[in-house]
């Protein structure tokens, strides 16, 4: 249960890192409504759980926020990549790949390889 | 790095809760309006674009539950939130919570006050160098009181010839000196120490210097003078440039050198001089020296051991120089095998110290245990009150961790109210204690340092796990499906029920041993107040005048004494006046070498007595009120001309001569054939503790001493008495310094120990009787109000009262006998501990066993009667209907 709980959270503040810095500055509607887009809605989950990760985030260094206006002229939180998120997220990119690609690796082999 | 600055950023947001809070509701807001906005831009109506919109956020509680789980701490928010919740549990229980915050309050107050005296005593490290390399020499033979073991002359030798110290000084306590000051003369007590007493006790001074080893050419050639803090205070005005002056010591010039620091005190713990002095200036301090006198015991030996070596090695070492001393000196040197000991409580009574303030730590911590487990019995008869509630959480999802944590968090509030409670008053107590006399008197300063609120804390902190773990054990154990249906009154509850008769128990076992060693110390008090003292203090003041100006004048120290009795019995009121060196209960010269007529050779193997000797005037028998049986007293007509003579006690007589009768019975003392011409009845001398002790009186107009406290037997108060005096003695010799004091005051201090035992064993005895009667009470009062319905239908059956009261109240008085014979028997196991607190203890004693049983037996009936006489005025009428 937990771990699968951190694998997504991981995920998902990956997400959160790669979409400011694509993006700069976002507030969180603005995040959540980019992760949907880019993961073609095919990742359902709440919207509201991005807001731990957040929070998460800001407190390890990586992101900053404040307050700013809205497209709307509404008050939100606007979040910025530090120059700890940089580095966090050249990292957990590269981590990423690493992984993907043993993970790719392992999928690709067939009985005849093995023997 | 990362983690670590997370878990700061945690801790600051955890102090600001509610700006975290504010923020993420402002953002859910935001989050919540823009995804609506977007709805209605995609067409739907503006209701559902909202019920979507929130829909797509999630659970905003669950939401902000894990944000905070990110934000703060949780384990300590949950701790709060269980702390919470305790104190509202608690509010709703108040007489459950005052009764619970009251007894931890006694038991931890009880605890604090002592360990504080502990603390102060015992764990405080001397205010010396490596105080644990440091020993004293002691004699073999275990002493009470008495400091001074060895000669100067035999010291030096010990010093010399030693291989397993690193330094070895001596000591004399009992100097007493009048300075004289720019006119004024300031009486004061302090020590004469070897030179290198300060670099072995590794000191340095405040002002000046300290004398050393070099300073010392034989004797008189060091006329140096150490002040203490404390008189440098208050006699120099703390002036710096005292230190090079000559003061006028005893009338002759000493150089002051140096002020010791403040805290510095010598290495008795109790006592506090006021100057050092080299003691080879002992003959210009003093009158007379015993640097080469090895006859005489004058000084008490420290020394520090060489790194590496044990005690017993240095103890071999010391007894084979002590065995060679006395083969070449075997008049003088007895070769007495020694020991060592820590130096701080005087010799040997530090034993007695330490063993009174340990067993009353014992004490005190046996009426915690009761309290414990008064508490438990009391947690655990709530936790069953409370099974359903509990057990209904536990059906609900609640973890029994979690459950478990909340009711020892509920324990832990408990205790520390009650233990910051008795914190409160035992602060307040110590206070009290500070500013008491004999203490004040001591220097002894109880404070309340980190050490004690360590301890306290850990006694608070493990009573509640003693008392919150009972109930938990219960929560853990318990089956919600089993509670649910049946109430806590059936299978489980029996055994339940035997867990707290268990606690009853032992309270009951350790209240009654309690109970008993108060009675115990109140008969020993008993004992004490009816020892035969060999004098009558009531009613009689002790004077100290200084007559130091007579004693160079050949026989005008024995002029002045003569006239100033003879003035004071002129002063209306008076009845009997006469001196002694020392007046009893201050000790004396001890160990005096009495030989039988015939003796040719004067070597300690060849005396047969070594009483206590005291010159004393005509007329001190009669103003101390001690019974002249035979004979008849000195008078002023035995004097150096005429043959000797002495008055001695019964023990004197008996153990020289037997059954003969003892009046005109020969002794030779100092070289002097000594004549017996009266008997007096034996007394104490030293302590209430010794053993009848030999005693010879000799006129003071035959002796050479000069030591003199003036007895007077009036009626009169101390102060009228110093004003009289004075305006007396003022016609004979003008400016003579006198200290009067009463007596009975002087005396208190003697007590002061057996007073204190009482005192302490009487409130731990009080405290344990009244956590006697709240247990029993709430065990009896609780059995009764869980068995109502059933006491109802026996009396609805027709039992009869007795019956139902047998019924109600009959286990509590069970466990009550069962408990207290528990406890006398071991009370009379821990006897031995007794005894080292209380004179004369004697747990067997029939009237404390007795005294102990009723006692007992009233507070078990005291504490039953209530809940019995609720049974037996149960209406089974209305209790039926009730369910």
């Amino acid at each position: 249960m937990k771990q699968k709980k951190d694998v997504q959270q991981g995920t998902l503040a990956l997400m959160v890192l790669k979409t400011i810095d694509v993006l700069g500055p976002l507030h969180g509607y603005g995040i959540a409504r980019r992760i949907e887009q880019i993961s073609r809605d095919s990742f359902s989950v709440n919207q509201g759980t991005l807001y731990p990760v957040l929070l998460k985030l800001e407190q390890e260094g990586a992101i900053a926020s404040a307050w700013g206006p809205s497209e709307n002229n509404r008050r939100a939180r606007f979040y910025r990549l530090t120059r700890a998120g940089h580095k966090l997220l050249e990292v957990e990119k590269r981590n990423w790949e690493q992984t993907a690609a043993i993970i790719a690796r392992f999928f690709e082999v067939t009985p005849a390889d093995l023997a | 790095v990362r983690a670590l600055n997370r878990f700061l950023t945690r801790v600051r947001n955890f102090a600001a809760v509610r700006g975290n809070d504010q923020r993420l509701k402002e953002e859910i807001d935001s989050h919540v309006a823009s995804q609506t906005e977007e709805n209605i831009r995609a067409g739907m109506a503006p209701e559902e674009a909202r019920r979507q919109a929130h829909l797509k956020f999630g659970a905003a509680e669950a939401i902000r539950e894990n944000y905070h789980a990110e934000a703060g701490l949780p384990l300590i928010e949950n701790l709060l939130l269980d702390f919470r919740y305790a104190l509202r549990v608690l509010g709703k229980a108040p007489t459950f919570t005052v009764v619970a915050t009251l007894t931890l309050m006694l038991g931890i107050g009880a605890n604090v006050v002592v360990f504080g005296v502990l603390n102060a005593v015992l764990l405080h490290p001397l205010e010396v160098s490596d105080p644990a390399s440091l020993y004293q020499l002691r004699h073999q033979q275990w002493t009470i009181g008495r400091l001074l073991t060895n000669s100067y002359p035999a010291f030096e030798d010990l010093r010399r010839r030693n291989t397993t110290f690193s330094g070895m000084a001596a000591f004399e306590a009992y100097s007493h000196a009048a300075i004289l000051w720019r006119n004024t003369v300031m009486s004061a007590a302090g020590d004469e120490v070897t030179g290198n007493y300060f670099d072995l006790l590794g000191v340095q001074p405040e002002v000046g210097r300290f004398f050393h080893a070099g300073d010392e050419h034989g004797p008189g050639s060091a006329p140096y003078l150490v002040l203490s803090d404390d008189l440098w205070r208050k006699a120099f005005a703390a002036d710096r440039n005292v230190v090079g002056k000559t003061v006028d010591f005893n009338k002759h010039p000493f150089t002051i050198v140096g002020v010791a620091p403040g805290q510095f005190h010598g290495t008795e713990r109790f006592a506090w001089p006021d100057y050092w002095i080299p003691i080879v200036n002992q003959e210009q301090a003093d009158g007379s020296d015993s640097l080469h006198d090895r006859a005489a015991v004058a000084v008490t030996v420290i020394g520090r051991l060489k790194p590496g070596v044990a005690p017993g090695q240095a103890i071999e070492n010391l007894n084979a120089i002590s065995a060679e001393l006395a083969r070449e000196y075997p008049e003088t040197d007895d070769g007495q095998p020694l020991r060592l000991i820590h130096p701080g409580l005087i010799g040997d009574e530090g034993d007695v110290i330490r063993g009174f303030l340990w067993s009353v730590t014992v004490l005190a911590l046996l009426v915690l245990a009761a309290a414990c487990a008064n508490l438990a019995s009391l947690f655990a008869a709530r936790a069953a009150d409370r099974s359903r509630e509990l057990a209904l959480r536990v059906a609900l999802g609640s973890s029994r961790r979690r459950l478990m944590r909340q009711l020892l968090t509920e324990a832990v509030v408990v205790s520390l109210l009650g233990g910051s409670a008795g914190l409160a008053a035992a602060g307040l107590l110590l206070r009290l204690l500070n500013r008491w006399h004999p203490l004040v008197e001591s220097h002894l300063v109880i404070s309340m340092d980190t050490r004690v609120y360590l301890v306290s804390l850990v006694l608070i902190l493990g009573s509640a796990l003693l008392f919150g773990l009972v109930p938990a054990q219960q929560a853990w154990q318990s089956s919600p499906l089993q509670m649910m249906k049946s109430g806590p009154l059936e299978r489980v509850s029996l055994r339940r029920f035997a867990l707290r008769d268990l606690l009853l128990g032992t309270q009951i076992a350790i209240c009654t041993l309690l109970v008993t060693a108060s009675l115990v110390a109140v008969r020993g008090m008993q004992r004490m107040q009816h020892i035969p003292l060999g004098f009558e203090p009531h009613g009689a003041l002790l004077a100290d005048i200084d007559l130091s100006e007579e004693k160079d004048i050949a026989g005008g120290f024995i002029e002045k004494v003569k006239a100033t009795i003879e003035a004071a019995q002129t002063i209306p009121g008076v009845t009997a006046v006469g001196t002694v060196s020392r007046h009893p209960l201050n000790g004396g010269m001890h160990g005096i070498p009495i030989f039988r007529p015939g003796t040719s050779e004067f070597t300690l193997q060849n005396s047969v007595l070594a009483p206590y000797v005291f010159p004393m005037s005509p007329g001190y028998l009669g103003a101390a009120g001690t019974r002249l049986l035979r004979g008849r007293d000195v008078s002023w007509h035995d004097t150096a001309s005429t043959p000797y003579v002495a008055v001695v006690n019964q023990t004197f007589a008996r153990q020289m001569w037997g059954e003969i009768p003892a009046v005109g019975q020969r002794f030779v003392l100092w070289g002097k054939l000594t004549e017996v011409v009266g008997v007096v009845e034996d007394g104490k001398y030293h302590d209430l503790e010794e053993p009848a002790q030999p005693v010879a009186y000799l006129p003071v107009s035959q002796s050479d001493d000069d030591e003199a406290v003036f007895v007077v037997k009036s009626q009169r108060t101390p102060d009228e008495m110093t004003a009289a005096l004075e305006r007396t003695l003022s016609n004979i010799t003008p400016n003579v310094s006198i200290t009067v004091q009463s007596w009975p005051d002087v005396m208190s201090s003697e007590l002061f120990p057996s007073q204190v035992a009482a005192v302490a064993l009487g409130v731990m005895g009080l405290l344990a009787a009244m956590l006697a009667v709240t247990g029993i009470f709430g065990m009896a009062a609780y059995s009764v109000s869980r068995r109502m319905k059933e006491l109802g239908i026996r009396l609805a059956l027709g039992a009869r009262k007795t019956q139902v009261m047998t019924a109600a109240v009959g286990r509590p008085i069970v466990l009550l006998c069962g408990g207290s014979l528990v406890g006398l028997l071991g009370a009379i196991l821990l006897s031995r501990l007794l005894g080292r607190i209380v004179y004369q203890a004697n747990p067997g004693d029939p009237v404390v066993v007795g005294g102990a049983v009723f006692i007992m037996a009233l507070l078990g009936i005291a504490a039953s009667a209530v809940p019995a006489r609720r049974a037996i005025a149960v209406d089974p009428a209305k209790l039926m209907r009730e369910e």
